[in-house]
């Protein structure tokens, strides 16, 4: 082989034929007849006879009512409703053990708890984790952590179940978790809120002025503690959360504590047993519980 | 030869040479273009899609400013993966009334084709005011203004006509109403609220944001939260031919 940066040697271009002279001439400038490379004209061969098994097996050419539909038969719509069959059948033996199995029992199942565990962490990143993040750690402004110990309405893997299931104060499903703290600036005197947030703060371990939360702690006991209980240890019978454990939904500093108090919070969950399978919210429910909190 | 010596009157003669080339590029824009008109199996009618509502409209046009296109698609593919993430690959008919379709090219967001009633309002407005502050992966810039700025609907009847013009079948009742509508969604409060959704059947009738205006924020919302959301899946059959 020549190297292709030096010129051709001038010997070997004078052996070879003369092209020939198409007869088109502009302004002296000719139009040679030379044969098109051989590598192009067998590729182009090529296209002709692929595009020819292309319309007899594909759907192809416009007819009158429908395009020819081509003799393998093939749709895109029909191929992914096929695949989506193969894999539902591919995991139904493990899936209908899954729907049969008490929730509580599937840890003692290790093959079943690792699929289900597989399988919900998948939900769970394609439906919770916009608002209980990625990694469930949670986010500012009323979506809680789904790691620690702290569970609003209960962390059971059957309660955890139920609430991904119905939802939080989820209007549409009449089965959903629903409790509603009042807005006390309209129950209550401005002295006394001020008084609560003090008696929260003193609760929480948090720096306080004694005298005004020891003077509201009856306050407290009337207005609060049939929800949050006497010693604010929380209830979740009523999604009443902890006021002791040091973990705060929208924040546990004296601004906000008074903003949740005077304007109250209704932190809403959609019902996913509306939208997933039933054995996706089963998966769902087993993968949240064993994130680290689940009780 | 008598090919080529006759080839060499079209070459010589531009303005031969122009109209036959329009001619072959003519056949062939027929031959891909027009069976899209009249081949059945191309022309799906489902039920359940309607134009869009004003206020849903006036939503589209700031989803259309904002170039929410150009980072998120509204095309679920048929494939098994996009069935798992974002539900039924979307119908050619679910953009009828699109103009222009809203399909995009490239995902750098999720596809939003159906993400109406996956999140609450609640999440939308924090969403649009700081999106990492939601979810610390995102890199989807803030849209603050979108909740403090009214909307500007003076021209929504004019919005309505243009649509028509292009083939959305809005009445002249629709287009007479279309401010009181557009008003009427966002409080139900204002006015025929039946009425309203034998017009729009499904539309979201509510104050999206709590605002004491109609928001820019109000308008994506009442978008955003009847994306698919139209055409109900459990009934639907697919034709095998497409």
């Amino acid at each position: 082989m020549a190297d292709p940066t030096k010129p051709e040697p001038i010997e070997k271009a004078r052996q070879r034929p003369e092209p020939g002279f198409t007869g088109h001439e502009w302004d002296g400038i000719k139009e040679y007849d030379n044969p098109l490379p051989r590598w192009w004209l067998w590729i182009f061969y090529a296209t002709v006879v692929w595009a020819l098994g292309y319309w007899i097996l594909y759907p192809a050419w416009p007819m009158l009512t429908q395009a020819t539909q081509g003799a393998l038969g093939y749709s895109t719509r029909a191929e992914a409703a096929a695949e989506i069959v193969a894999h539902r059948e591919r995991f139904a033996p493990l899936e209908s053990r899954l729907m049969d199995l008490e929730l509580a029992a599937v840890s003692d199942e290790p093959e079943l708890l690792r699929f289900a565990t597989a399988g919900g962490a998948a939900v769970f990143r394609n439906h919770c984790s916009q608002c209980h993040g990625a990694g469930a750690q949670g986010a500012p402004g009323g979506y809680p952590s789904l790691l620690d110990d702290a569970w609003l309405w209960g962390g059971t893997v059957d309660a955890i179940h139920e609430t991904i299931a119905h939802g939080v104060r989820y209007d549409p499903d009449p089965l959903t978790r629903w409790s509603q703290m009042p807005a006390f600036g309209e129950i209550l005197p401005e002295d006394e809120i001020e008084g609560l947030v003090e008696y929260v703060l003193a609760m929480s371990g948090q720096p306080h002025d004694e005298s005004l939360a020891a003077a509201h702690a009856e306050v407290y006991e009337i207005q609060c503690a049939a929800c949050h209980g006497l010693d604010g240890e929380g209830n979740q019978d009523l999604g009443a959360p902890s006021l002791v454990d040091g973990i705060w939904q929208y924040g546990g500093d004296r601004d906000t504590i008074r903003h949740t108090i005077v304007y109250s919070r209704y932190g809403q969950m959609p019902a996913f047993g509306e939208r997933l399978r039933d054995v996706d919210v089963r998966k769902v429910a087993i993968y949240v519980h064993g994130l680290g909190g689940g009780q | 030869m008598s090919i080529l010596s006759g080839h060499k009157k079209i070459e010589t003669n531009a303005f031969l040479l122009l109209v036959l080339s329009f001619f072959v590029v003519t056949v062939g824009g027929i031959v891909q273009i027009v069976p899209l008109f009249y081949l059945d199996n191309v022309i799906e009618e489902v039920e359940g899609m309607r134009p869009y509502s004003p206020l849903e409209l006036a939503g589209r046009q700031i989803y259309i400013r904002e170039g929410c296109y150009v980072c998120h698609s509204q095309m679920i593919r048929p494939m098994r993966d996009e069935h798992e993430r974002y539900g039924h690959y979307s119908l050619a008919a679910e953009s009828m009334y699109d103009h222009p379709f809203q399909w995009g090219s490239k995902r750098t967001g999720p596809d939003l084709a159906r993400v109406g009633g996956r999140y609450s309002d609640d999440w939308h407005i924090q969403h649009f005011r700081a999106p990492k502050e939601l979810v610390p992966e995102s890199i989807m810039p803030a849209y603050p203004w979108f909740e403090t700025t009214p909307l500007n609907y003076d021209l929504i009847e004019q919005l309505l006509i243009a649509h028509r013009r292009a083939g959305v079948p809005y009445t002249d009742e629709m287009i007479r109403s279309a401010r009181d509508d557009l008003i009427l969604q966002w409080n139900p409060d204002s006015g025929d609220v039946d009425a309203f959704l034998e017009r729009y059947p499904n539309a979201q009738v509510r104050n999206f944001t709590e605002s004491t205006e109609v928001t820019e924020l109000d308008a994506m919302l009442a978008y955003l939260q009847m994306l698919g959301t139209l055409v109900d899946f459990s009934t639907y059959e697919p034709d095998p031919t497409r």
